[in-house]
């Protein structure tokens, strides 16, 4: 896309990048939606009686979408969905301030 | 079949919610597949739907990780099924259209291919009649979701040959599951005894006795089944199982096996589990 349309693209990325603090929040929220239900920033979300396989990969769409990140390879593991802190540090590692990282 | 290495290609009919899922197992075990269906729409949803599982997969750890995923190839008609070492048949739990289908499909491969049709209940026998060589016919009942339970019923129909017994094990040992054999009949042994329990589970819930959420619970916490007649019934697919019972009662006239006007209800409605996002529990808002 050319320059006008490429603002809008970017109106995600171009301010400063959300904080640590900002994910878990949004995690939290997206979580208490989600499930009806509170969690903790490092509870176990997938200890017994916790979230399906099916919810895990819910997580990693909304990661994905939300903070245009491309979850791949050894990354996709449930360990690193298990705990919103879990989730909060691969969002950092994945989150590439610089455009045009490659995708899957 | 040769050994279990994974350069095998398989044929999958049907891409609903067990031939796409059966088609992610075998491309994440590193098999060749081609995916049939003879829906424009099921075809072009399918890659994503495969991918989708595949990597879901391999996020819980579910795929051996010392070979690449194989390639997927979606075709349209039965013809594409020539050449395949073994073709699984996954298409709608109505017997005419299996019976159709697996004949088709015996004409596109000829004698000597392993055919498998993944039911949950119709005899194997049964379907054999509408296959020129009864003897490549094997049952494999998969579960849902297929590439992350291990185990899987595997029925032999009394013409079944030694080769194509042989055959499945070597298959599903490619596809690193563990077939357990039973003998034919509707429903198997898992059909028989699971799909009596839910579709009472379904009736206690209509008479207004319990809530699903009670009958899972009781069942789970009480009992030890896992998941719950209910969230497994929303697991399986509302039409599946609808299908499956009235199988089951048609063959048995066994009045348990009726479908419950409930579980109708909910097909009618477009209620039909976990792929619609309704069944007996609500999706969009709660996926647990």
């Amino acid at each position: 896309m050319t320059t006008p349309s490429g603002r809008t693209d970017a109106a995600h990325t171009a301010g400063p990048l959300p904080s640590d603090e900002d994910v878990a929040a949004e995690l939290l929220d997206f979580l208490a939606q989600r499930t009806r239900t509170r969690w903790e920033p490092d509870q176990d979300l997938f200890a017994v009686g916790g979230m399906s396989s099916l919810f895990a990969m819910q997580l990693v769409v909304h990661l994905e979408q939300t903070y245009q990140i491309a979850i791949s390879g050894a990354d996709l593991m449930l360990d690193n969905f298990r705990t919103v802190e879990a989730m909060v540090r691969l969002v950092n590692k994945l989150r590439s301030p610089a455009p045009g990282s490659t995708g899957e | 079949m040769s050994d279990n290495n994974s350069d095998e290609s398989l044929a999958v009919v049907g891409a609903g919610v067990m031939g796409t899922a059966v088609a992610a197992l075998a491309v994440g075990y590193g098999h060749t597949v081609t995916l049939i269906d003879s829906s424009p729409r099921a075809r072009e949803d399918a890659p994503d739907r495969v991918r989708f599982q595949l990597r879901t997969a391999r996020m819980m750890n579910a795929l051996p990780e010392d070979r690449p995923p194989g390639s997927l190839t979606v075709a349209g008609t039965q013809d594409a099924a020539a050449g395949a070492s073994a073709v699984i048949e996954a298409v709608t739990e109505d017997p005419k259209e299996k019976a159709a289908v697996l004949a088709g499909l015996a004409a596109a491969t000829g004698p000597g291919t392993l055919l498998v049709s993944n039911t949950s209940g119709v005899p194997i026998e049964e379907l054999g009649e509408a296959v020129p060589h009864p003897e490549d016919l094997v049952g494999v009942h998969f579960m849902n979701p297929a590439y992350l339970i291990p185990t899987v019923e595997v029925i032999l129909g009394p013409r079944t040959g030694d080769a194509a017994a042989t055959s499945v094990h070597t298959l599903l040992a490619g596809l690193g599951r563990r077939g357990i054999a039973v003998g034919d009949g509707p429903g198997f042994v898992t059909s028989r005894l699971l799909h009596r329990m839910i579709n009472d589970a379904i009736e206690l819930v209509r008479e207004g006795r319990a809530t699903p959420e009670t009958v899972d619970a009781l069942m789970r916490d009480c009992i030890g089944h896992r998941t719950g007649p209910l969230a497994t019934a929303d697991l399986i697919g509302l039409d599946n199982l609808a299908d499956s019972l009235q199988v089951l009662h048609d063959r048995t006239g066994d009045t348990a096996f009726r479908p419950s006007e409930l579980l109708l209800a909910k097909v009618r409605r477009g209620h039909l589990g976990r792929k619609s996002g309704r069944g007996f529990y609500d999706y969009e808002e709660a996926i647990r």
